[in-house]
């Protein structure tokens, strides 16, 4: 194995169950700094959940237990002085559904600079975050005027990249993306991700795709799942060209899933 | 031999009403005509009782009708210290209830989890709701006018008031976990996923944008709470307690008892002697006209907060 500081996230023998169902089996994973990563597989395999314990926001319903680790930039993530908020502000999630609040554009990128400031912040250092992360997006040409607009009435493509937007002020470690393309149509799709490709490098993103022709143009490493275990974790191209286990092919020629 | 079989069978009409068709389509009509009868039935009753009210109330409604205090046990003068009576006790129970309410709604829906402690006070909730309304005043006479003894064991506006704001509180509790529930969940995950805390999801998110269902169902409870007659009557409302005395000093909310419009209404329609047949009537029309423009009031906020929130 080579030095561990490359590694972005890094989970040893985690497991999840909600309530008597197991959706994680032992999963032991080293995820790339800086790269794309993405998890495929047919549903129910327990990507999303997956996903959705490097925030822990798994834990909001109850019935959720969970044992192993999870290190991220080498802290684990469940060790008691682990405070959600901060954590929350160091790892993004993008939904789905593309998911602005109802408030105006500006609003809603300043957002989080706001809750995490105290005593708030100045208007020009907010001024200067929006433009900022708006350009980063490719939204501030078609959105400088209407910076003030309802954000819930963009189209479905600005709304994705608004929630990535939402994002940079908090100059996140890692973004999460829940199949963040499925609810745009083929130009959205291509939007996202070529945006996704310009904050490679500086971000770590972790992409939960139904799409396999996606997870193979969009990204650096593949993770593919089955029933709650990993299943294979290579490079995409050699996941796709030369998968090590026979359930990995069967997945990719499309025989099930 | 499949093609031919097609062809020949072309020669058939089709896509035409057959007796089966009709048939359905009949029993279509007459359900959909039942069903339109029994909502119209809905409306008759109310368009009647208010017609009937108004055309034997109006007469008798005057200026002075409003502003004066009943004389002659009711059979003369007016109503005033009974619409002030009925503000008073609305408005403090409100003031009561509406925030424990409210309050108690944003923790059961924005914090609690499923755990026994909940499960008991939503059950308590419900149960409260199914307590009679004269359950509820002997609850107020134990509790508030001789337990919390605010008027040296006397019937007071204030027992009254906290009388209804205990019957009126599990409605408004349901209205606003029902307004809170309405706000997208998405909302919510986004505001977490950027690390804000609940309180800050609530403060900044959900509230605006629940505030217009809120409102309105607390404003609702005016009526119910200007319309009871058993609890407060209880509690806290004297059939006789003309602001005479003082002029046009109002009540004391503590020290006092007051009267109300729904009691006076009781009173003068079957106690009283020499009232003219109008009057109840009158009282009637203005009872039931305070509380529609209180909600007129309240559906033009809430159409003027919703034409502000889009998503």
């Amino acid at each position: 194995m080579s030095d561990d500081s490359q590694f972005c996230i890094t989970t040893r023998d985690l497991s999840l169950w909600y309530a008597k169902f197991q959706a994680l089996k032992q999963v032991n994973l080293n995820i790339r700094q800086g790269l794309i990563t993405s998890l495929i597989g047919p549903s129910g395999c327990g990507k999303t959940t997956l996903l959705r314990c490097f925030n822990r926001v798994n834990e909001r319903c109850g019935y959720v237990t969970t044992t192993g680790e999870i290190r991220i930039l080498d802290k684990n993530i469940y060790d008691p002085d682990v405070s959600l908020i901060s954590l929350r502000k160091a790892i993004g999630m993008v939904f789905q559904r593309p998911n602005p609040l109802p408030i105006s554009v500006y609003e809603n990128v300043v957002f989080g600079l706001r809750i995490h400031s105290e005593g708030g912040v100045k208007k020009s250092e907010l001024d200067a975050a929006v433009e900022v992360a708006l350009t980063e997006v490719g939204l501030w040409t078609d959105l400088k005027d209407r910076l003030n607009d309802k954000a819930v009435g963009l189209q479905l493509e600005q709304q994705q990249k608004l929630c990535i937007a939402r994002l940079l002020p908090l100059k996140p470690e890692i973004i999460l993306m829940d199949e963040p393309c499925s609810a745009l149509d083929v130009d959205g799709t291509r939007a996202i991700e070529e945006l996704m490709f310009s904050l490679k490098g500086r971000y770590t993103m972790v992409i939960v795709t139904h799409n396999m022709m996606q997870a193979r143009r969009s990204s650096d490493e593949c993770i593919f799942m089955l029933m709650g275990e990993v299943v294979e974790h290579s490079r995409t191209e050699e996941l796709f060209l030369t998968p090590k286990n026979a359930k990995t092919a069967e997945y990719i020629e499309g025989r099930y899933g | 031999m499949n093609s031919t079989e097609r062809s020949t069978s072309s020669a058939v009409p089709r896509f035409v009403e057959t007796e089966f068709v009709r048939k359905k389509q009949r029993a279509e009509w007459i359900a959909r005509g039942f069903f339109a009868f029994m909502a119209a039935s809905i409306v008759v009753p109310l368009l009647l009782i208010l017609g009937y009210i108004i055309v034997h109330g109006a007469p008798a409604i005057s200026w002075e009708f409003l502003t004066e205090n009943p004389r002659s046990g009711g059979a003369k003068g007016g109503i005033w210290a009974a619409i002030v009576g009925t503000i008073y006790i609305v408005a403090i129970s409100l003031a009561v209830s509406a925030p424990i309410g409210v309050l108690a709604a944003v923790y059961l829906n924005e914090y609690a989890k499923e755990n026994w402690f909940n499960r008991v006070v939503n059950l308590a909730v419900v149960n409260l709701a199914g307590v009679p309304s004269i359950v509820h005043g002997l609850f107020g006479v134990g509790a508030f006018v001789y337990f919390a003894n605010f008027n040296q064991g006397r019937k007071s506006i204030l027992a009254a008031a906290l009388t209804l704001a205990v019957m009126t509180l599990p409605v408004i509790i349901a209205s606003t976990k029902e307004a809170l529930a309405a706000v997208p969940r998405s909302f919510r995950e986004a505001c977490w996923n950027v690390g804000a805390t609940r309180w800050q999801t609530i403060w900044k998110i959900v509230l605006p944008n629940s505030i217009s269902g809120i409102l309105t169902g607390v404003i609702l409870q005016v009526s119910r709470t200007a319309g009871e007659t058993a609890p407060v009557m209880l509690t806290g409302v004297a059939t006789w307690k003309s602001l005479q005395d003082s002029g046009w000093f109002l009540y004391h909310p503590i020290k006092d008892q007051c009267m109300a419009l729904s009691m006076h209404l009781y009173y003068v329609a079957t106690q009283a002697n020499n009232v003219p047949e109008a009057v109840p009537y009158a009282i009637a029309t203005v009872l039931v006209g305070l509380v529609l423009l209180v909600n007129a009031t309240a559906i033009g906020f809430r159409v003027y907060l919703r034409s502000r929130k889009k998503w």
